[in-house]
């Protein structure tokens, strides 16, 4: 990391007169803006920088340095399944022949883009057990969101259907489909306690209300609760929002129960594929229950995170659900062996402009290619393996607070050894100054002092090794030099920031910099 | 290779048949020989012992076999042959625009250390990002006039719903949402689906000749109860619209105004700050990020500062770190999913990081003349070939007397599907069919006087049967 070229903003490198583009100047001035009235055009010019080229190729490359990433070292940051993103995959996502077409040109022209994205939802069906994705979600949280919007367009659906047979058949009993009772829409949603904070935020989105079911004390769902939720409000549950393995790491032993229970209510169960990673080879949600999920092609499909996005959320039903998907949808007519874009009726709406994140999803596509059959299967159990070693090696100086198997993430709460007063923070920001990023911290919530280590199958045993090496000199200095920990980091750019002090006087533009 | 092995019978300890390894896995038999006992298990399989039997995956995936990365390009080459993936030249706009992208810029965001890294949680290694997003805040900021940016949007269409929950969530006693006519249809139609879960009404104000109608908007805003009123500039139909005084009648009813802006234009039109607008709204895609079948684009949204507490979205602030120095941080984070859970301003965490440093770069590169001379580029362009499209004689104007930037709309007696057709077949995506005899072309920067020339003759010359 670069320490001496830390500091300046882009508008500090900025001088009047200099440039750092090129247009061509031979084209036809017939006309000019200044045509338009003057109460269309703005007042004074945007300050924007002006800069010559290679002041901008410093500057971004410099700031770079600054930054960790995946390719600079170990990122166990827990749920966020930082793996190796492979470098093919970049150089087939910048193929100029895709990033040349324009999302609205006729799909006789552009049938290459069409089959990558009707075989990369074919390709998630096949993983996931389900019947058929919709790509167009942009992320995680998009996802989730447009999984619920399904789920609440099924339950209209199925109560407008009930209401136009009743007033066929009045006095029949209802359809048992829609919970043996209420006649009102179904308007909760049932998250564990545990669950990540998306869930409920896409659910309160989504117009529904959120109904917490607790965990146990070793963190799985607390089945009897949740039959208790049932009976007393089971016609009004439009869905159960389930992680698995849940947030702690932990497969929820139960959960062919908790998805019979649901859908004996009348509700659907709606898989949240964060964690997906830990499953693939094992075990297929679909083949567990669920109706309906979401998978981050940037954490299970290896596509960058590139510090926050563009990631990529598709949603897959099972079937029966289909017809419910957002449009744009890509079909495929097997007479004419032609991928088409349609917008059939009874979908949902729509999600976005087009079809998502295309460039993403080639990078997902390419990943599962070089992966195959034969090595996609290897991927849940090598990510398991490294966090159960990663737990067992670890135990003797981090708290364990829940024994048996983990599945790819593995939650300590903090050191063994409280005495000392130093904190996960106080670990997680000595773990810099080792050249690592950092495990999630204080999440999830159900311990004071959550530390979440997420390996990925992509990591070696000396690459392991080394980090719980650290990690156990980490332990010995909080015990010889607790200060020393409690004042790191050390060797980064910059020491620990003021949050505080950012959050009460906002500083978010240079030019409110300027005034302050 | 026998690819035919099953899951649970292979005698090896990965279940690769044959132990082979592949080239994202680092394990040898050595390592997991080591690993499996220091975990008690027998195999890695053993590891999903918790896993009730009948929800086990028992067969090999459906999937081909994994190919080389040999073989990985030629098969992407196949699917880009020309007969796959024509490269057209382009005149068509309606939300994607096909803008001038500097080399430096695909570059730059290629490095690692940006590509590789999450969200920036852990602030002393995250300050690359951090800085980034705080100039791409800034250059927001500045373009569209507002006080405040967040950190980005996932395009410009779920920044339009945003902001249309923003405005519900902010009212008092409003009734409905007011968007226009002239908003693309798709951006109004993830208004509308986001609206009909979220749980409130949306009315739409009709156009006239293709510009929102303020004899019928004044109508909504005298009748009360709206939250907000979204407008788009230049609409969907490429016009610029004259919103004076729309801003003090939303406000009287004590709405928002949501300008959803084209910012490549921003650098000569009249930003939503000076229309007076709370929220700025927007798809970047035109701030030259390639085309890529319409994404990753990235959105964008800006507020005055009354409402930044409203705003959803990760937002970067300034800071000081331990030993004094400017530090950048993200902030605010109290109205988000993490911390507030079902109470937070919306559900997004991750956006389009990548593309607001996209966005960042390409606007350092152009600068402030650069953005500007594209803009006058891209007007002086579609003017040139409206002039020579009227002088055929087999075009006029959809919506005559209406100012356009660089985008527009012409009728054609004709039969407009095979007229787009014959422009395909030459080469040329001529533009979007937005009616049954209209057609909407977009002009930018990249289109050479020749190529306007060419499209031309071809739509001028198509001798059509049916006329």
């Amino acid at each position: 990391m670069n320490r001496t070229l830390y500091g300046n903003l882009i508008f500090e490198l900025s001088k009047k007169g200099r440039k750092g583009y090129s247009l061509p100047q031979d084209y036809d001035r017939t006309h000019s803006t200044a045509e338009l009235p003057e109460a269309l055009r703005r007042k004074e010019a945007a300050r924007l920088p002006e800069c010559d080229e290679l002041t901008v190729v410093r500057h971004y490359t410099n700031l770079s340095h600054n930054n960790f990433g995946v390719n600079d070292g170990f990122y166990p940051l827990g749920s966020c399944t930082m793996k190796y993103n492979p470098v093919i995959n970049e150089e087939i996502a910048a193929m100029k022949a895709f990033a040349g077409l324009h999302p609205l040109q006729p799909a006789e022209t552009c049938q290459g883009a069409l089959e990558v994205y009707f075989n990369l939802q074919q390709s998630l069906a096949e993983l996931a057990g389900l019947s058929e994705f919709t790509l167009n979600p942009c992320a995680g949280a998009h996802g989730e969101l447009t999984g619920l919007m399904v789920i609440r367009k099924y339950h209209e659906r199925v109560l407008s259907d009930s209401s136009t047979s009743e007033k066929v058949a009045a006095g029949n009993e209802p359809s048992p489909q829609q919970g043996g009772a209420g006649k009102g829409a179904r308007t909760k949603v049932l998250i564990p306690d545990s669950a990540h904070g998306t869930n409920p935020a896409s659910a309160a989105v989504c117009g529904l209300e959120v109904v917490e079911v607790k965990s146990l004390a070793d963190g799985t769902v607390d089945v009897e609760h949740l039959r208790q939720l049932l009976e007393e409000m089971g016609d009004q549950v439009a869905a159960m929002m389930m992680t698995n393995p849940n947030t702690l790491g932990i497969f929820e032993p139960r959960v062919l129960e908790i998805t019979e229970m649901v859908h004996k209510a009348g509700g659907l169960m709606y898989y949240d594929g964060a964690n997906l990673n830990a499953l693939l080879g094992e075990c297929r949600p679909g083949d567990m229950g669920f109706d309906v999920m979401h998978i981050n092609l940037h954490k299970t499909f290896s596509t960058p995170h590139g510090g926050g996005g563009p990631g990529s959320g598709p949603v897959g039903v099972r079937k029966g659900l289909e017809q419910f998907l957002p449009t744009p949808r890509v079909v495929l007519n097997e007479e004419e062996k032609q991928f088409r874009v349609e917008a059939p009726e009874g979908a949902l709406g729509s999600v976005g402009s087009f079809f998502g994140n295309f460039g993403v999803m080639l990078k997902a596509y390419a990943y599962i290619l070089s992966l195959g059959r034969e090595n996609v299967k290897m991927v849940g159990p090598l990510a398991t393996l490294n966090a159960n070693y990663i737990k067992e090696r670890l135990r003797d100086d981090y708290l364990l607070p829940i024994e048996g198997l983990c599945k790819h993430e593995v939650v300590f709460d903090g050191l063994v050894d409280k005495s000392t007063g130093v904190t996960t923070m106080d670990v997680a920001k000595r773990l810099l100054d080792y050249g690592y990023h950092a495990p999630t911290i204080y999440f999830p919530l159900l311990f004071h002092e959550s530390l979440m280590i997420e390996p990925t199958e992509n990591e070696s045993k000396e690459t392991i090794d080394a980090f719980i090496d650290v990690m156990h000199t980490i332990a010995a200095e909080a015990k010889s030099d607790p200060e020393l920990v409690k004042t790191a980091p050390h060797n980064t750019p910059i020491g620990r920031v003021d949050d505080v002090l950012a959050a009460k006087h906002p500083i978010t533009t240079y030019w409110k910099s300027l005034e302050a | 290779m026998n690819t035919n092995s099953q899951n649970h019978s292979a005698p090896s300890l990965t279940g690769r048949a044959g132990g082979e390894s592949f080239k994202y896995f680092p394990h040898t038999e050595e390592d997991l020989d080591v690993m499996l006992q220091a975990c008690g298990v027998g195999s890695v399989h053993d590891l999903f012992a918790d896993v009730p039997e009948a929800a086990r995956f028992q067969r090999d995936y459906e999937l081909p076999q994994a190919l080389s990365e040999t073989d990985l390009r030629l098969f992407f080459e196949q699917l880009t042959h020309p007969l796959n993936a024509q490269q057209l030249i382009c005149f068509a706009g309606a939300g994607c625009y096909d803008h001038y992208a500097p080399s430096v810029v695909q570059n730059l965001i290629q490095r690692s250390e940006f590509l590789t890294s999450y969200t920036p949680y852990q602030a002393e290694i995250s300050q690359g990002t951090l800085h980034y997003i705080f100039e791409y805040q800034s250059m927001i900021a500045e373009l569209t006039g507002m006080d405040i940016s967040n950190a980005s949007m996932y395009d410009g269409a779920t920044a339009t719903a945003e902001a249309a929950m923003m405005a519900w969530s902010s009212a008092k006693k409003a009734t409905r949402v007011l968007v226009s006519e002239t908003v693309d249809p798709k951006v109004r139609r993830v208004v509308e689906t986001y609206a009909h879960f979220h749980g409130f009404p949306i009315q739409l104000i009709p156009a006239e000749n293709g510009a929102t109608s303020r004899a019928a908007l004044d109508k909504e805003l005298a009748e009360g109860g709206v939250a907000g009123v979204i407008l788009q500039q230049p609409n969907y139909f490429g016009i610029v619209e004259d919103f004076t005084g729309i801003a003090d009648a939303v406000h009287d009813q004590k709405g928002i105004l949501v300008i959803n802006a084209n910012p490549s234009d921003l650098a000569i039109l009249k930003t939503p700050g000076e229309w007076g607008a709370d929220v700025a709204v927007g798809e970047g895609q035109s701030l030259g990020i390639p085309m890529t079948f319409g994404g990753p684009g990235v959105g964008f949204m800006a507020c005055s500062e009354k409402l930044i507490r409203k705003m959803p979205g990760r937002i970067v602030g300034q800071t000081l770190d331990s030993r004094g120095q400017r530090a950048f941080v993200l902030t605010l984070q109290a109205r988000e999913q993490h911390i507030r859970r079902q109470k937070a301003t919306s559900n997004i965490c991750s956006n389009q990081s990548l593309m607001a440093l996209y966005v960042t770069i390409y606007l350092a590169v152009m600068g402030k003349e650069g953005l500007r001379e594209a803009a006058e580029m891209s007007y002086a362009g579609a003017h040139s070939l409206c002039d020579k499209l009227l002088a055929t004689g087999k075009f006029r104007l959809t919506f005559p007397g209406q100012p356009f930037f660089n985008e527009f709309c012409v009728d054609y007696d004709g039969d407009l599907d095979s007229l787009l057709s014959e422009a395909t077949e030459s080469g040329y995506l001529a533009g979007v069919k937005v009616g049954e005899k209209t057609l909407m072309l977009a002009v930018t920067e990249q289109r050479t006087p020749e190529e306007i020339d060419e499209l031309v003759e071809i739509l001028g010359e198509y001798k059509n049967e049916k006329i």
